[in-house]
């Protein structure tokens, strides 16, 4: 889905549920997510869409995660931690039940 | 220059709704719009398609706003058909919430007035006790006393509302005219109009209707019209989607089709100043939590002020030139609730050529004290 423009040399370690990603000391949650190919963040509370980021700028919501135990955060604006842990938007559980065209 | 038979000054939710509803008739209508940086009234709707609590002391205001009530499900089902465009109106009926004891008393005796006032044609509420309002809407805080309910009331989508009317206006065969600021007007000898705008647009009408919110009152002095309108500031606090949790629209809440609660209202007298304030906010928030304590469980996503327009007794002023009789100009403060009869009726006295003489009432010669 994404490719990075650079090599990341000094990477770090989160998770997003059992899954470590590695991830660029710079970069946002949800850069770090997008990267990894993490394509759904979680899904809409009434229509049960799928939901990725779209601005990446803190006006959309769409990228609500938890962090560490804190509910709707916004993972573009949360710079990424080592061994931080990403939990999606409450109420979904990935599976591979997302297909690119959901989205 | 481009000729129209009826040129529309603004394109906010009363221009458009004017726009869509003129071009239904088939002429060439144009719709000429300032643009984004102009003041955006219509930025301040709050979705309430709204009649509990109007009219005191002008029942022909009351029965308006009832009107468009009822005018809004085929409003909103041809919109719907022509455009594709969903507007989400739905009219489950709406709970005025007081949040104490005097509040509610207070509220209960501006509702019997204006029954008194309204006479034959009556006005629907109900008075609905704590216990009672449980069951219709579970997450009530326990300071609620109660509230009335009022089967007319619903809400809509503004956002999409605007665009089904835009679409619509331009499927009819409509021209829009967007970054066109109109910098003046001027009659024409032989009948009709020129109007001069920014950006070197010009065009000729032989009808002009002016929406142009709080820029009408400039426009006005072109055609020898007083339209009595000023800002006050709404303030609106939006929180994240979360689960459908409220069936019915009330005073202070309502839950949008995506789950995103909007929290209102505000009224502040500041001029032209359009930034949102802490206290403000605070007050919104503290009262709409009081409403409903399990919205303090959700994060705020945005909340933004804008100028609404405020006539002196708060009802809808319509003015056709005594100068110029093809020239109009409307404005009002509840653009959403009255979108029905605006692209309708009103829209029917433009194309005819007269704002009927029981609708004498939105003059604003009422403003008039005699000397």
């Amino acid at each position: 889905m994404f490719r990075r423009r650079e090599r990341v040399s000094d990477p770090v370690t989160i998770w997003f549920c059992d899954r470590a990603i590695e991830a660029a000391a710079d970069d946002s949650v949800a850069a770090a997510l997008l990267a990894a190919g993490i394509a759904c963040f979680g899904r809409r509370p009434v229509s049960a869409a799928p939901r990725a980021p779209f601005c990446m700028i803190g006006n959309c919501f769409d990228c609500l995660v938890e962090i560490d135990g804190e509910t709707n955060l916004q993972a573009c604006l949360v710079p990424v931690r080592g061994g931080m842990r990403i939990r999606p938007y409450p109420g979904y559980e990935p599976g591979n039940d997302i297909k690119m065209s959901e989205l | 220059m481009r000729h129209l038979d009826i040129a529309v000054i603004g394109g906010g939710l009363l221009g458009s709704a004017f726009a869509y509803g003129l071009s239904a008739d088939g002429g060439r209508v144009g719709l000429i719009d300032e643009g984004d940086h102009a003041i955006r009234t219509a930025r301040g709707n709050f979705g309430l398609v709204w009649v509990q609590g109007k009219g005191l002391s002008m029942p022909d205001y009351a029965r308006w706003s009832r009107r468009s009530a009822y005018a809004w499900t085929p409003f909103s089902e041809q919109l719907h058909a022509q455009t594709g465009i969903s507007v989400e109106y739905h009219r489950p009926g709406g709970f005025y919430v007081s949040l104490d004891e005097q509040e509610f008393a207070d509220n209960l005796a501006l509702l019997k007035q204006l029954r008194n006032e309204a006479g034959e044609d009556g006005y629907d509420y109900e008075i609905v006790e704590r216990s009672a309002l449980r069951e219709q809407l579970p997450e009530i805080g326990p300071a609620v006393p109660g509230a009335t309910y009022c089967p007319h009331d619903g809400h809509a989508n503004p956002l999409k509302l605007l665009r089904a009317l835009q679409e619509g206006f331009q499927l009819n065969g409509g021209v829009y005219t967007p970054r066109a600021k109109v910098t003046r007007i001027a009659p024409v000898t032989a009948g009709g109009f020129e109007i001069h705008c920014d950006g070197g647009h010009r065009f000729g009408c032989d009808k002009l209707v002016i929406a142009a919110g709080h820029g009408s009152v400039e426009l006005g002095h072109h055609l020898d019209m007083e339209i009595p309108i000023f800002p006050v500031q709404g303030q609106v606090v939006v929180t994240e989607r979360a689960q459908m949790t409220m069936a019915y629209p009330t005073n202070y809440v309502r839950q949008t089709d995506d789950g995103n609660y909007l929290l209102g209202p505000s009224a502040r007298d500041v001029g032209f100043n359009d930034e949102t304030e802490t206290t403000t906010l605070r007050d919104i928030t503290r009262r709409c939590t009081t409403a409903f304590p399990h919205l303090k469980h959700l994060r705020v996503q945005r909340t933004w002020a804008a100028l609404r327009i405020m006539t002196p007794d708060g009802f809808p002023v319509y003015l056709q030139s005594e100068a110029y009789p093809e020239a109009f100009s409307f404005s009002c403060h509840s653009g959403v609730t009255l979108a029905a009869v605006h692209a309708t009726d009103v829209s029917r006295w433009v194309l005819d050529g007269q704002i009927p003489s029981r609708y004498r009432c939105f003059h604003p010669e009422r403003f008039n004290v005699p000397a």
